[in-house]
C-alpha cells in the first residue's frame, strides 16, 4: 500500500519533470528504462561506445545515497581535433532520470567536471558526451544506494535555512597534472535545499513540493565556461568542481537560478597560479 | 454415535489447536547480564542488521524499579523485542511501564511493538516523533531488503507519546531514571538514561566502544555532546553498540577518532581535495583502532565533509 503511493508520487514527479513516463515508474525493479530515456532524452540519435572519450567515477556502493559523489573526466586522445561541447548525466531509475547536463565552454578547456547527486535505487548511470561535430559517445557505471530522493538530507535544519542563496567559489591549483597542463581547478558551492519533492514535511505531513536549482552559468570575463541545467537529482547544496585552463580571463562570473525564480549570483577574481 | 465420535474428534481438534495458540508466542529470552543491581543490558552483535542475527545489533537494556520496569530500546525487529521481553520476564513480574528509544534508528526502535500489549508508554526525545514520520516508511522500505519479509511484516513504527523537551525524571519506585534530550549529534533526537541509584548511563548511540562510532547528525555536534557526557558523574556506560565500559576512557577514545576524522577532512577540504577523496582517505590512521571501520568511515567521512565544507 505504501509502496504503491510511494510509485503513484514518483510517477506524479516524473510526469511533472516531463522526464520520464508513469508506465516506467510502475514497472517491476528489472525493467531496463534506458531503451526509452535514450528515446525521450536523446531523440534516439544513435550512441558510440565513450572509452576512451571519457570516464564516469561513482562508488559502487553509496555511503549516503542523498550525497553520492560523481567525477565526469574527458580524455579525447591526442589528436583528437574535436572538442567536449557538452556532457548529459542520467540516472536511470530515479524519478527524475535527467539529472544534469552541462555544457562546457569552447576554449575553457573544462577536462573534469565533479558534483554529488541523490540516487533512489540500484541503478545504472549513464553519462552521455556531445562532442563539436555532433556525434555522441555514451559510458555508463552501476551504482548501489537506496532512498536518497525521499529521504532528507538536511540533518541541521536550521544550518541549512543560514546557508540558504549564498555562493561560494573556491580555487585551487589542479592536483596531478596541474602544473604541465598549466589547468586549475574551482569549486562551486550554492547553499540550497534542492528539494526532490519527494520529502515529507515533518510538520504538515505535506509533501516538501519541488523546489531546486535548475540553471547555472559560469563565465570568465565574457567567455562562457561552464553552464548546467538540472533537476532534483542534483543533492541538497549543489556542489560543483571543475577543471579549467586559464585564458587569461580576470573575472569570473556566476549565476544561479532556482525553479522559483530566485537568481544567485556573485563574481569573484580570478586566481592565478603564480607560475 | 457417528455425532458423537465426530463431536470428539472436533474437540481434540480444537484443544491441539488452542495449546498450538499458546506455544507459539514462546521466545527464547535474550542473553542480559546484570551490569549493577537492578540493571540489566544485552549487548547486540557487532555487525550489520541481517535476517541471521534478527536485527540484533544494538545494545538494549532494562532496569527495575519496586513499581515499574523501563526498557531502554526495544531491538531490530519485533521478534528481538519479544526476546527481550522474555529476558524481562523470566527476572521480573514488575509490570513493564516505560519503553524508553534514545533515537529512531531502527536497530533501537523495531522492537517497540513487542511491549504494546504491556500497555508501556513510550518514551523519547522531542523531535523523535517527527523524525520517526519522517524517515519509518523509508526505513520500513530499505530494511526490508535486509531482513526479510517475515521480520519486517510485523514491524511497526510506533512514535513516543511521553517527550522529553531538556530533562526529565521517570520514577520506577525507589529509583529514578534523569532523561536528557540533546542537540543534533549522533542524530537529531539523541536521549540519553542515567540511573542515579547505581550511576548508570545509558548512551544510545552518543556512544560506541570498540564499533566506529556513527554520525547521521553532526560531528561538530556529536563533539560538543561528548564533552557534556562526560561531566555526567557516572560509573559505568553502556554505550548503544559495543561493551560496557568505564565512561571517560570510552568518550576520549571516541573523541580521538572524531577528531581525526575532523582535522584529516578540514585539511583536506583546504587543498581541493574533493568529497570521495576524502571518504576514502579521511581518518586511515583509525582504522586498526574500530570494529566496523570500513562500513561506517566513508559514510562519516561523507557527513563530516559536506557539514565542514560550509563553515
Amino acid at each position: 500500500m505504501l509502496a504503491n503511493r510511494l510509485l503513484s508520487l514518483i510517477a506524479g514527479v516524473a510526469m511533472l519533470q516531463g522526464a520520464a513516463s508513469a508506465a516506467r515508474a510502475d514497472a517491476p525493479a528489472p525493467y531496463d528504462p534506458w531503451p526509452s530515456l535514450q528515446q525521450e532524452i536523446f531523440k534516439g540519435r544513435a550512441m558510440q561506445d565513450g572509452n576512451g572519450v571519457l570516464a564516469i567515477e561513482m562508488p559502487g556502493r553509496a555511503e549516503d545515497a542523498a550525497i553520492v559523489p560523481v567525477t565526469l573526466r574527458l580524455k579525447l586522445p591526442p589528436g583528437d581535433a574535436r572538442k567536449v561541447s557538452a556532457i548529459t548525466l542520467v540516472i536511470d531509475q530515479n524519478p527524475s532520470p535527467l539529472a544534469a547536463r552541462f555544457e562546457l565552454g569552447r576554449d575553457a578547456g573544462v577536462s573534469e567536471i565533479s558534483t554529488r547527486v541523490r540516487v533512489n535505487s540500484y541503478t545504472d548511470v549513464h553519462a552521455i558526451a556531445e562532442l563539436s561535430d555532433g556525434q555522441l559517445y555514451m559510458v555508463k557505471t552501476f551504482v548501489k544506494a537506496s532512498g536518497g530522493c525521499s529521504v532528507p538530507a538536511a540533518k541541521d535544519a536550521v544550518e541549512a535555512r543560514n546557508n540558504l542563496g549564498q555562493i561560494r567559489f573556491r580555487q585551487f591549483a589542479k592536483a596531478g597534472d596541474g602544473h604541465s597542463s598549466g589547468a586549475r581547478e574551482a569549486q562551486i558551492m550554492i547553499g540550497h535545499p534542492n528539494n526532490s519533492g519527494l520529502q515529507m514535511d515533518q510538520l504538515t505531513r505535506a509533501y516538501t513540493p519541488a523546489f531546486f536549482v535548475n540553471e547555472m552559468q559560469v563565465w570568465l570575463d565574457d567567455a562562457p565556461v561552464l553552464s548546467m541545467e538540472g533537476g532534483i537529482s542534483i543533492s541538497e547544496n549543489p556542489n560543483f568542481q571543475f577543471s579549467y585552463v586559464p585564458t587569461g580571463g580576470k573575472q569570473f562570473r556566476i549565476e544561479a537560478k532556482d525553479t522559483e525564480g530566485h537568481v544567485f549570483q556573485g563574481e569573484w577574481k580570478a586566481e592565478t597560479s603564480g607560475m | 454415535m457417528r455425532v458423537r465420535r465426530l463431536l470428539t474428534t472436533l474437540l481434540v481438534w480444537a484443544g491441539l489447536a488452542a495449546l498450538q495458540c499458546q506455544a507459539e508466542p514462546l521466545s527464547a529470552p535474550l542473553p542480559v547480564d546484570e551490569v549493577a543491581p537492578g540493571v540489566f543490558v544485552h549487548i547486540g552483535a557487532i555487525a550489520l542488521m541481517r535476517k541471521d542475527n534478527d536485527g540484533g545489533i544494538g545494545n538494549l537494556g532494562f532496569v527495575v524499579g519496586n513499581d515499574a520496569v523501563a526498557v531502554i530500546d526495544s531491538g531490530g525487529s519485533v521478534r528481538e523485542g519479544r526476546r527481550l521481553r522474555a529476558a524481562i520476564r523470566a527476572r521480573t513480574d514488575t509490570p513493564i511501564r516505560y519503553v524508553i528509544n534514545t533515537h529512531g534508528h531502527p536497530d533501537h526502535v523495531f522492537g517497540n511493538a513487542a511491549f504494546v500489549a504491556d500497555g508501556a508508554t513510550f518514551v523519547g526525545h522531542h523531535r523523535l516523533p517527527a523524525a520517526l514520520k519522517l524517515r519509518g516508511p523509508y526505513y520500513l522500505e530499505a530494511f526490508r531488503r535486509l531482513l526479510g519479509d517475515e521480520l519486517i511484516d510485523e514491524v511497526r513504527i510506533i512514535p513516543p507519546t511521553l517527550l522529553v523537551d531538556q530533562t526529565m525524571t521517570l520514577d520506577l519506585g525507589g529509583r529514578k531514571l534523569t532523561l536528557a534530550a540533546w542537540p543534533v549529534a549522533h542524530s537529531d533526537c539523541d536521549l540519553t538514561v542515567f540511573d542515579e541509584t547505581t550511576a548508570t548511563l545509558f548512551a544510545g548511540d552518543l556512544s560506541f566502544v570498540t564499533h566506529i562510532p556513527v554520525i547521521d547528525g553532526s560531528l561538530k555536534g556529536l563533539l560538543a555532546v561528548l564533552e557534556q557526557l562526560d561531566k555526567i558523574p557516572a560509573q559505568r556506560l553502556v554505550p548503544g553498540h559495543g561493551p560496557v565500559a568505564e565512561p571517560h576512557q570510552a568518550f576520549a577514545a571516541q573523541r580521538r577518532y572524531l577528531q581525526t576524522l575532523s582535522n584529516d577532512t578540514r585539511a583536506m577540504i583546504a587543498r581541493g581535495a574533493k568529497l570521495s577523496e576524502a571518504a576514502d582517505t579521511a581518518a586511515a590512521s583509525e582504522r586498526p583502532r574500530w570494529q566496523m571501520f570500513d562500513d561506517y568511515n566513508a559514510r562519516n567521512a561523507t557527513a563530516a565533509y559536506s557539514e565542514i565544507e560550509w563553515e
